[in-house]
């Protein structure tokens, strides 16, 4: 079938919407600032703070969420749909109210923060691990619904097969389910990545914004909007750059359409 | 039980009284008693939605059973009223999917390898027996390759290869032909035979196409709509056939009747005489079943008064089909009859849908017989 204009045209106006922001911003760069941009150590550190949080909670979302979305895809109870559409509550809140109610369950007067604090001396928010945590809170959902989708998708009669081979369970998910999956779940596991990377509100609201500590770079781009617009474009580039690199990277070898070689 | 599983254990015997019931929008009731002895090839044969596959799968421990028991050699594999059940993996079984299910991700020979490495072999030592095994059938050369570049007939090897690969107990195999193309079958068949006769336990063959069936299977279970409605040799299949299907398959005109003075009365109108009619059944009905090829069958354009046949009826040509090298008549009578003649026959009796004819059969190609 020929494209019709009524769905070319649309369809135009969609790419250069997504496109020409992220070109008008390569303009605005200030290109000749940038090495004494970069020099500066809070640069560095937000970045390091972002990449190495949002690598994290991306694991973290993977190792949790993978065997989640695989008891989703498998359960068909009532309860099913119910844990579904309360996984899926993080993804359609806005971040902020995300970092009130894990600062009302994590805080130092939360409902498992006051326990944590009075046993441990330890309190999640405003540090680190808060940061991480929040960025799990939002990309968990990300990766839960974009892998059980991957996983309908898979003939039952593998794990059969296996079963009948000898395997159990376990080693079936391990050595048939897991491999098959490979690039869905990768690619699952990259949104979460991404997910993560670009958190600001649950961030802010749980982890603060503490230079070096949990100041990540969304953050750093925010705050640098208000007393230097160039820093905060050049903040905003190495963002994109580092999305794109890794985006292209995987793209190569995994998030391909149709079989994996 | 507990003793340590050795490589010779001697060949054991299948017993599965299958009761599977599914409720719901598509309501299925499957009861069937299909066993088979050491070194057997059992035939499940059925059209399709009769519940075989449904009876293969119980067996393998992918769908439970709602009633019945399935045993195999002294162990109980599954009995609800017990509340007994092997999960598949321990049930030691092979099974070959009609699909295959090789997996995508692994080499043939780590497909291979599979059973064993789930068994806890370490992974060197699970590759060299998979070599062993690929190499004893004449696979070396594709140990390498994924699945997905192998032909249908190989995949059909490998998978058989694969689920004997743990020396089952028993062998399963779902409609193992009907992936190929019809040039491969026949050579895939003659294969898949030589595979078979050699495994020392019993095997148990899926299947809806007769000829897989009697070419392959040492017996015959007939499965129609959830039921067993026949189980015997191939022989006995292709000429006593117990139901209308079995019959249509083995290619035979078939009726039902009773026993009355001297010939059968059928029930669906007109009547037949026998040779040998079937002694009183030990229920005291005289209820008969009766086979009749298309080829004893002779059509006339008159009615024939000094043939020799003792069944002569009339009937009306509904259809004319040709199956290879013959043309076969679609009779209604009463009795309606399939019958054979050559295209020749057609022309020279001037036949075509709606001609009156006359139908003569001998009594001696009359088969009566009494339903199991």
């Amino acid at each position: 079938m020929r494209t019709p204009w009524q769905l070319r045209v649309p369809a135009a106006v969609a790419a250069a919407f997504l496109v020409l922001p992220l070109v008008a911003l390569l303009f605005r760069v200030p290109w000749l600032h940038l090495p004494d941009l970069f020099r500066e150590p809070i640069v560095g550190e937000a970045l390091r703070l972002s990449l190495l949080c949002a690598t994290i909670a991306a694991l973290l979302a993977a190792v949790t969420g993978i065997p989640l979305a695989w008891l989703l895809a498998r359960s068909t109870g009532r309860l099913t749909g119910l844990v579904r559409a309360l996984v899926t509550v993080p993804l359609v809140l806005p971040p902020v109210v995300g970092g009130v109610a894990l600062l009302s369950a994590f805080g130092r007067r939360g409902l498992l923060g006051k326990p944590i604090d009075v046993v441990f001396g330890f309190s999640l928010p405003f540090t680190p691990f808060g940061v991480i945590v929040a960025e799990t809170f939002v990309a968990l959902p990300f990766l839960v619904l974009t892998v059980e989708g991957a996983f309908r998708t898979l003939d039952d009669g593998y794990a059969e097969a296996a079963a009948t081979l000898g395997a159990s369970p376990w080693f079936a998910f391990r050595r048939v389910v897991l491999p098959m999956m490979a690039p869905a779940l990768l690619a699952g596991t990259v949104l979460a990545w991404a997910r993560a990377l670009g958190e600001f509100g649950a961030t802010i609201t749980f982890a603060g914004n503490s230079p070096g500590r949990t100041q990540t770079m969304p953050l750093a781009v925010y705050l640098a909007m208000e007393r230097d617009p160039d820093a905060a474009s050049a903040l905003s580039l190495v963002m994109l750059v580092v999305c794109v690199v890794v985006l292209a990277l995987l793209r190569g070898r995994w998030l391909t359409t149709g079989s994996a070689a | 039980m507990g003793a340590a599983r050795s490589d010779a254990a001697d060949p054991v015997a299948l017993d599965a009284r299958v009761e599977v019931v599914h409720q719901g929008a598509r309501p299925f009731a499957l009861q069937a008693h299909v066993a088979a002895g050491p070194g057997e090839v059992v035939a499940v044969l059925g059209p399709n939605g009769a519940g075989k596959t449904t009876l293969l799968r119980a067996i393998a421990g992918l769908t439970p059973l709602s009633g019945g028991r399935i045993r195999l050699g002294d162990r109980t594999l599954d009995d609800p009223a017990l509340g007994t059940w092997v999960v598949p993996e321990q049930r030691r079984l092979g099974v070959v999917f009609q699909d295959h299910r090789l997996f995508p991700t692994m080499s043939v020979r780590e497909n291979v390898a599979f059973p064993a490495r789930a068994r806890g072999m370490r992974h060197g030592a699970a590759l060299a027996n998979a070599d062993a095994q690929l190499a004893h059938f004449g696979l070396t050369e594709i140990a390498d390759r994924r699945p997905a570049r192998i032909s249908g007939g190989q995949a059909q090897r490998v998978a058989l290869v694969r689920a004997l690969a743990s020396k089952p107990d028993l062998l399963l195999l779902d409609e193992p032909l009907a992936a190929l193309d019809a040039q491969r079958r026949d050579t895939t068949r003659a294969e898949l035979r030589a595979f078979v006769s050699a495994f020392a336990g019993p095997a148990l063959l899926v299947t809806h196409d007769p000829l897989d069936a009697l070419l392959l299977a040492g017996r015959i279970v007939v499965i129609e709509a959830g039921r067993v409605t026949q189980d015997a040799d191939p022989a006995t299949i292709a000429r006593r056939p117990a139901t209308a299907y079995v019959a249509r398959l083995a290619g035979l005109n078939h009726y039902r009747g009773r026993v009355s003075r001297g010939g059968i009365e059928l029930d669906g109108g007109g009547r037949l005489v026998a040779v040998d009619l079937p002694a009183q059944s030990s229920s005291g009905s005289r209820e008969v079943l009766i086979a009749l090829a298309p080829s004893a069958i002779t059509v006339h354009t008159t009615r024939p008064d000094h043939g020799s046949a003792r069944n002569v009826w009339a009937g009306r040509v509904r259809g004319i089909q040709q199956i290879a090298d013959r043309a076969r008549l679609d009779v209604a009578g009463p009795p309606d009859a399939l019958v054979d003649v050559t295209p020749a026959a057609i022309l020279d009796l001037g036949l075509t849908p709606g001609s009156a004819v006359w139908l003569s059969a001998k009594a001696t190609e009359v088969t009566a017989y009494t339903a199991e």
